[in-house]
């Protein structure tokens, strides 16, 4: 590991230590927070007894529909968009602006055309996660340097190969950003509907307990969501950060 | 048409196709599932005369107001105490990227437990969605600057206080403001779902109490209501933002 990531480790070993001392010493009381120390114990039990091992797996399950599906659309509706100028003029400042809009209210509407349960989940999730990969398409189409296209041009290169040998490898960065948006937002989605508004899911878990004071649970859910999201989000961005750096280049 | 008002006249058309398609949604799907575009401004128009509904208006935007604040302040301050220092900030980066795409929501029990039902934890809920992201644009921001003017800081031999509030937020400013729009967006977003879990107050609860009563023409009332709002300030943000970036 190079200096800067002990260093890093470091920092969050000193935030957790310290929160483990204020739990220990009664600072912060058990009613509040529990040690960190519990959380993992606690996570360890929930894994161990099995109780919850389908709610967990079908949030994980949710997350990778949604993500898959928002990829996917997202990346059609970006080509779909991209030699349409006018339109995409018209689509700029909803774009712009479509974070600040609370996607949850629309959960109602979409219980009656998907039903109460996991497709109506997805859905929310798809809706929150797909803008960002097509304006992450839209952004890598943008961004194909003209010479490359030029090169095909003196190749020769029909439509097909253009699209497949230029510009879909000069596109990658960028659509590796949108995916990586994708999975971030996918899960805020998922675990959002489930906490608010389902009866299933590791986010209705930790509402659950929450609800019923049982604190011990709520933390090592906690810690398991914290834990997983980060981890998956940290590949991802890790595997982002090499792409921008070898276009740089 | 003139080339300036294409575009707005390409938005409005976007809108009234996007008018258009809700009303056929509406007939496809009935009122059970969402009312028609006119009814649903009829009942927002109702709804604008009652105080009861002012009074959650204006508990929300409470939180807002004070989420943004403590989002904007905190996270320049915290942006530019991070920023100065290119250690810090490598070191600080992806911790703060991981703490920007968690899945908040996870902690607002957390956040409950700490300040209990009321204002203060919508207020600090929001700000845990809208401070992260101006923190990290504050920090790029300030470690992307041309080394030029930290040369001239040092040439004119400012302390560093001196050096932040007269050259560097001020080279930054452009940047701090595309910040503050995300920031913007998502504290508002932050303070309607904290309402949505645990609230007695405001618009999320008026939005939740709605689901939980299938009250589904209020519930499309206050979604235009939000969704309007959030499009139009973007909006204006937008044009401030694009002016100050020219």
């Amino acid at each position: 590991m190079s200096s800067v990531g002990t260093l890093r480790f470091a920092v969050i070993a000193i935030m957790v230590g310290l929160l483990e001392l204020a739990c220990r010493t009664g600072l912060i009381g058990p009613t509040v927070i529990i040690p960190p120390s519990a959380m993992v114990e606690s996570l360890w039990q929930i894994l161990a007894e099995g109780d919850l091992t389908t709610d967990i797996l079908s949030t994980f399950g949710n997350v990778l529909a949604a993500a898959v599906l928002s990829v996917v659309v997202g990346f059609v509706a970006g080509l779909a968009i991209h030699p349409l100028p006018r339109l995409r003029g018209a689509l700029e400042p909803l774009l712009a602006s479509y974070y600040a809009i609370p996607t949850f209210m629309f959960y109602p509407l979409f219980i009656v055309f998907f039903g109460v349960g996991n497709r109506a989940i997805i859905a929310i999730a798809f809706l929150l996660a797909v803008v960002s990969m097509v304006t992450s398409t839209l952004t890598g189409l943008d961004r194909i340097p003209p010479i490359l296209r030029k090169t095909a041009k003196m190749y020769r290169m029909n439509r097909v190969s253009t699209a497949l040998l230029i510009e879909l490898p000069a596109t990658i960065p960028h659509l590796f950003t949108g995916i990586k948006l994708s999975v971030a937002y996918a899960f805020i989605g998922v675990i959002a509907s489930e906490f608010i508004l389902s009866g299933a899911g590791i986010g209705y878990s930790i509402s659950y307990a929450y609800n019923n004071f049982n604190n011990r649970a709520m933390y090592g859910l906690m810690l398991l969501v914290v834990v997983a999201v980060t981890t998956v989000n940290m590949v991802l961005h890790s595997i982002d950060r090499r792409f921008q750096e070898r276009s740089r280049r | 048409m003139t080339g300036k008002l294409r575009k707005p006249a390409d938005f409005l058309l976007l809108m009234l196709a996007l008018v258009v398609i809700w009303q056929a949604l509406h007939w496809v799907a009935g009122d059970i599932a969402i009312t028609s575009p006119a009814a649903t401004l009829a009942k927002l128009g109702q709804m604008l005369h009652t105080p009861k509904f002012w009074s959650d208006i204006a508990e929300t935007g409470r939180a807002f107001l004070f989420a943004l604040l403590i989002s904007v302040f905190g996270g320049v301050a915290l942006g530019a105490l991070l920023g100065i220092n290119r250690l810090a900030a490598t070191v600080s980066e992806p911790i703060l990227v991981a703490a920007y795409s968690l899945p908040k929501v996870t902690l607002y029990p957390l956040v409950l437990l700490i300040f209990g039902l009321g204002l203060p934890a919508k207020v600090a809920f929001g700000a845990m969605h809208g401070l992260i992201p101006v923190t990290i644009v504050t920090m790029n921001a300030l470690l992307n600057l041309k080394p030029v003017l930290l040369r001239t800081a040092r040439v004119m031999r400012l302390s560093p206080l001196q050096s932040l509030t007269t050259l560097l937020l001020p080279a930054v400013l452009p940047e701090i403001f595309s910040g503050l729009r995300l920031g913007f967006s998502l504290s508002l977003v932050g303070v309607l779902i904290g309402e949505m879990f645990a609230s007695q107050r405001g618009l999320g609860f008026v939005i939740m109490n709605a689901m939980n009563l299938s009250d589904v023409a209020t519930i499309m009332a206050v979604a235009v209501l939000l969704t309007g709002f959030a499009l139009l300030a973007s909006g204006a943000l937008g044009l401030i933002d694009r002016r100050i970036h020219r």
